[in-house]
């Protein structure tokens, strides 16, 4: 049942638990070394490229697909050797949220439901409560085939809540579906936060900040960056940033911003504003030192009497920011290995 | 045992609100029947030994079995396979065994209700003219009897050749030209002139032992013959071990 229950306790146990997982397709490796625990009630975010790595690691982690090596545990079970006993704990919506296109929403998630264990009352009382939480009660005669993307999505994500698992895996929930819906869903999974694990893989960032507790990145298979979003914006994109709407000579202005801080930078935002009357604009103001400026920019924005501020924001990195750097540094490392392809590699 | 009542009972629902099915039994029903009349023609225009039915189970009994089982059985695993969905149910607690056994098991069960229909035209032939030569029930429970178990056979082998490939018309192409190849190959090697040949042996009596065309004319004489039957059941088993096998491989998903 999908209630209000206290966390179980045991989160010194790591639920998910994977180590050095290698997979390997035909001569390209698409993960490669991976290592990281998810912990029981965490919400984790799963961030990457195209081609990265997400979905075969999460193809692993279902059972669906052997690793070439390492080893993966899911509630101290092996994935590879004790799949049985991991299934019944587990939702899963796989990449591309594949439907059957023939049932109606209600007869999908009822099929789905028994096989998941569910009979009587409780199934009829779940079938009811997903439905609801996913938005769908009024749809729940409609045939999968005739739904648009946003409702099948949601008949994705209905299927993987319906038996109440401890831990859920979804890969790419919230792709094509419009804001409305991403609320829904934001909020749904917020909803059970503490009381699933879940594991979720996306290109929507702002989506994984909102509601992960730890985002993973990886990229080319290789995990590059691990932590809280917070932590991540720290690493990748240190240095405090702010916005400001202001008119007066840029050089004054870096002489008094120097005297904060002898790095600070001054950069025209690419778009002008749109009102020409005046000669405000926006620019931005850079420091690499993490710390509070904004009393200070306030005070040099407004100390010559030819100075007018309008406006003056912070702007921290977007997840995009973090997401871009990370990914790139990692490029860089992995660039020079780049070279040794299995011609030198043979030529030994 | 209950996932797999619940995934059959799912199949069946499909096969029962899909107007694909009634389209393929009226078909069927359409082609049998010319052949059945045919049967009779022949009967009427020249003194026969045997019943019409016998006749007609003897001559077109292949007709069935190379052109509805590979019909019927090509999308069951192979479309799963492509939609994607195979993934999605086998991250439920069902296991390869339970969905195969569900799949052919309601392929299996449209193939005998096809069959079942055709009893039909020999009601309507009793019925237009009641006479005791038309009718034997030996010939008919040996077809029953031949039906039954060669289609464990002929369906475990289309589940299977769909269990192999991501494509239903791969699968359908495979598992049109098995059947055709085990029921007309064994045919022709049976009837090979082996002269020059030693063939006095243990090779001669598997391809006798194979002969599906022997099997159904013996069996639509009314001669019932164990071997065949173990023959057909041992094959079917060995055909669904190979498709739970094929499911539960990872390297067929790929």
């Amino acid at each position: 049942m999908i209630s209000p229950t206290e966390p179980s306790d045991n989160t010194s146990e790591p639920v998910i638990e994977i180590r050095n997982l290698v997979k390997k397709y035909a001569g390209t490796t698409a993960v490669n070394e991976v290592s990281f625990a998810v912990n029981c009630g965490e919400i984790v975010g799963f961030l990457g490229p195209n081609g990265a790595g997400k979905s075969t690691t999460m193809r692993i982690l279902t059972g669906f697909i052997p690793a070439t090596s390492g080893t993966a545990t899911v509630c101290g079970h092996s994935v590879s050797g004790e799949a049985d006993k991991i299934r019944p704990k587990l939702g899963y919506m796989p990449e591309n949220n594949p439907l059957p296109e023939d049932l109606r929403v209600g007869e999908y998630l009822r099929l789905r439901g028994k096989l998941k264990g569910l009979r009587g009352k409780n199934l009829r009382d779940q079938i009811d409560l997903v439905l609801e939480k996913c938005d769908l009660t009024r749809s729940r005669r409609r045939i999968i085939g005739t739904l648009s993307k946003g409702f099948r999505q949601r008949v994705g994500i209905a299927e993987a809540i319906i038996a109440d698992p401890e831990i859920i895996i979804m890969d790419e929930p919230t792709i094509g579906l419009d804001p409305h819906q991403i609320a829904m869903i934001r909020d749904l999974i917020t909803s059970l936060k503490r009381r699933m694990t879940i594991l979720i893989s996306s290109h929507i960032l702002p989506e994984i900040e909102m509601t992960c507790d730890r985002v993973i990145i990886i990229n080319a298979g290789r995990i590059v960056a691990s932590d809280t979003p917070r932590n991540l914006r720290r690493e990748f994109v240190p240095g405090a940033r702010y916005e400001a709407e202001w008119s007066g000579d840029e050089d004054l202005l870096l002489g008094h911003l120097q005297n904060l801080d002898p790095e600070f930078k001054i950069s025209r935002a690419e778009e002008e504003l749109a009102s020409e009357e005046t000669d405000f604009r926006t620019i931005h103001l850079h420091s690499k030192e993490d710390k509070e400026f904004g009393e200070d920019l306030i005070q040099a924005l407004t100390k010559e009497p030819s100075f007018r501020l309008r406006s003056l924001h912070r702007k921290d990195p977007t997840l995009e920011e973090v997401f871009m750097a990370a990914t790139k540094r990692s490029w860089e490392v992995v660039m020079p290995e780049a070279p040794v392809t299995p011609e030198t590699q043979n030529g030994d | 045992m209950r996932k797999y009542l619940i995934l059959l009972k799912a199949e069946l629902r499909n096969l029962y609100f899909s107007p694909a099915t009634y389209i393929a039994a009226f078909l069927f029903v359409i082609l049998m029947g010319l052949l059945f009349q045919y049967a009779v023609n022949t009967f009427v225009q020249s003194t026969q030994e045997v019943p019409p039915w016998v006749l007609f189970f003897q001559a077109s009994f292949w007709v069935p079995v190379c052109f509805m089982v590979p019909l019927l059985t090509m999308r069951s695993l192979a479309e799963e396979k492509k939609l994607g969905t195979l993934e999605s149910i086998l991250s439920t607690p069902v296991s390869p065994g339970q969905l195969v056994g569900a799949k052919f098991t309601a392929a299996y069960l449209f193939y005998i209700l096809l069959w079942a229909f055709t009893l039909g035209f020999n009601a309507l032939l009793y019925q237009m003219a009641p006479s005791e030569n038309l009718w034997e029930s030996g010939p008919i429970i040996g077809g029953i009897l031949f039906t039954l178990f060669s289609g464990l056979f002929f369906v475990s082998l289309g589940v299977l050749t769909s269990a192999l490939t991501r494509s239903q018309l791969v699968a359908g192409i495979f598992s049109f030209t098995f059947l055709f190849l085990i029921i007309f190959g064994t045919w022709f090697l049976a009837r090979l002139p082996m002269t020059g040949v030693d063939l006095e042996g243990n090779l001669l009596t598997v391809i006798e032992y194979v002969n599906i065309f022997q099997h159904a004319e013996d069996f639509g004489q009314g001669v019932i013959d164990s071997r065949p039957l173990v023959l057909y059941a041992s094959g079917a088993l060995l055909f669904l071990s190979l498709s739970i096998l094929a499911v539960e491989s990872k390297f067929w998903r790929a």
